[in-house]
């Protein structure tokens, strides 16, 4: 047999290091993506030709509980229809028993890489409430994300912010995340191998009590951690280029910090909380999280009123002037 | 139960053996292995012509088994292909200074390697300036790919799976651009279902894939480098 040349070692190594989808519908491109369980291929759906994303479990990845867990995945996103959440298309099987995820192809970029870019405060903010309305449906529900990170959220070509990933997210018992789910078994509607005991999250972004691998029992208080994290992240990336770097108002760290707290009781009971502080910062009222001072009181209530105030004082400054001037 | 018994024991340890025949063997893995990625290193990193790159390779590797240069690779400082490229620069510029690479068939037993095969590749590879490191990798990666596919060839020939090392070759090896048939084309060719192609083919990429492992294996120390290697080759964790 003779040495393979360029092309044909090029097309063993793809074999090597992509699943065999076989001759069927869906045509393998390249690879865009991978996580700690999976990678993410662009594909072509010949039947309707149109371009999608395909998730696989990595080739070594194969075990039952494997297969059970992107399968769940794929059953859990199927029920979150939203526009925050990027819609699964098919389940397929692979010869080998695996499966693979087909999604809809998303254009864009992650969250992390969009703020660096330079971003205004405001706009920040209106992507993070997109993130929080979000993360509020899915837990509406009864479903819990549990690795909300920067990395887990893209910004499409319109502005539509999208959580992705959701290989880790648990199924509470009932259909409303957001009522407190305390009687549910520990591993009840949690992926496989993802049951109390296991650490579930990225370290620098988990909530405390995720790190030491319980990832249960504070419920949506959890994502209101991941959540204070992203909202912290925001907070600190640079403003538009040539603007001065200015420190995050203290109401907007007081929202983060609240959310980030160490005891879950000591966070928003829920993300619509949250976010409605978000919301009155932006809307001029106060943060509920937040202790004013009087200064900053004044300060929030004038702001508003900021152009007709200096209007008022140019006018009253000018009428001084004309009538020391009438005076003389 | 592998689908390639015995497991491949690691050459790179088999060359540190007190047994002779075992040490041997070893030797004759890693030469089989390395043997053109060198030739290809001495043709464009030192500018060697034909016979001499083939001179100085069949020295190299007697050298190496003589002077047990190979054996005193360490692990953690570097992989076991660098080692071996970096030795062969060693040998390569020990050989121009004293000018003896050129003693031809003097001194060592000459290896049947197929030198035509290698300068055919040499000679189509237009990259003065590229990177050694990479370009010696790439040889090697060729390398593992075509032993993986001779043990494949051998394991379908001994069960019986010759129709799907057929198929194999003709959409994964032998095809270029359009000329790869389709599975349906495949099905009729055999007379077979498609499924039954699908399957042929599932089968044969599977094992494909642990061939190439098992090769990456045996021309590594241990399992740390195993993994870098297979990286290298499949660009992922082989876990």
């Amino acid at each position: 047999m003779k040495a393979p040349d360029d092309a044909t070692v090029a097309r063993l190594q793809r074999i090597l290091d992509t699943p065999d989808l076989g001759d069927g519908r869906y045509e393998l491109g390249e690879r865009i993506g991978e996580g700690g369980m999976g990678v993410v291929h662009v594909g072509l759906d010949r039947r309707l030709d149109r371009e999608v994303a395909i998730k696989f479990l990595r080739p070594g990845a194969l075990a039952a509980s494997d297969v059970a867990r992107l399968r769940r995945e794929a059953l859990l996103l199927a029920r979150l229809e939203h526009p925050g959440i990027v819609p699964v298309h098919d389940l397929g099987e692979l010869p080998d028993g695996g499966v693979f995820l087909v999604m809809k192809r998303v254009r864009g970029r992650g969250l992390d890489a969009v703020v660096q870019g330079g971003v205004p405060l405001g706009e920040r903010l209106r992507l993070f409430l997109q993130l929080a309305d979000t993360i509020a449906f899915a837990h509406a529900a009864g479903v819990l994300h549990r690795d909300l990170k920067p990395a887990n959220v893209m910004v499409g070509t319109f502005g539509e912010v999208l959580a992705m990933d959701w290989g880790v997210a648990r199924v509470v018992a009932g259909s409303d995340a957001t009522t407190e789910t305390r009687s549910a078994t520990p591993s009840e509607g949690s992926p496989p191998g993802t049951g109390a005991g296991t650490v579930i999250g990225t370290p620098g972004w988990m909530a405390p009590e995720q790190a030491r691998g319980d990832a249960i029992s504070s419920g949506v208080r959890m994502d209101v951690f991941g959540l204070g994290r992203m909202l912290g992240m925001l907070l600190e990336a640079p403003g538009p280029a040539g603007a001065a770097a200015r420190t995050p108002p203290a109401p907007l760290r007081s929202i983060a910090r609240r959310a980030t707290a160490e005891a879950p009781a000591d966070r928003y009971p829920d993300v619509p909380e949250m976010a409605a502080d978000v919301r009155r910062f932006l809307d001029g009222e106060r943060v509920l999280a937040h202790h004013e001072t009087p200064a900053e009181r004044v300060r929030r209530v004038l702001a508003p009123h900021t152009i007709a105030i200096v209007l008022i004082g140019a006018y009253v400054l000018v009428r001084a002037l004309l009538f020391a001037i009438n005076r003389r | 139960m592998s689908a390639f018994p015995p497991t491949r024991h690691s050459a790179v340890v088999a060359i540190r053996s007190q047994d002779p025949g075992e040490r041997s063997r070893g030797y004759d893995a890693i030469v089989a292995a390395y043997w053109r990625p060198a030739y290809i290193h001495l043709r464009h990193r030192w500018g060697a012509a034909p016979e001499d790159a083939r001179d100085l390779v069949q020295g190299f590797f007697a050298d190496a088994f003589e002077k047990g240069t190979l054996e005193r690779f360490e692990p953690g400082r570097a992989r076991f292909r660098t080692w071996l490229r970096v030795c062969l620069d060693g040998y390569a510029g020990h050989a121009r200074e004293a000018a003896t690479a050129l003693k031809r068939g003097g001194g060592w037993t000459r290896l049947a390697l197929d030198f035509d095969g290698a300068e055919r590749i040499a000679g189509e590879l237009q990259a003065p300036g590229a990177d050694p490191d990479e370009m010696f990798r790439r040889e090697w990666a060729r390398s593992v790919l075509e032993g993986a596919l001779a043990d494949l060839s051998t394991w379908a020939a001994e069960r019986g799976h010759d129709t799907g090392f057929r198929m194999f070759l003709a959409v994964d090896v032998e095809s270029d651009g359009g000329a790869r048939p389709t599975y349906d084309e495949l099905a009729q060719a055999h007379g077979l279902p498609v499924t039954t192609v699908t399957n042929h083919l599932h089968r044969m990429r599977r094992e494909f894939r642990r061939a190439a492992l098992e090769r990456i294996r045996a021309l590594t120390l241990d399992e740390q480098e195993f993994r870098d290697e297979a990286r290298a080759l499949l660009g992922e964790d082989p876990a």
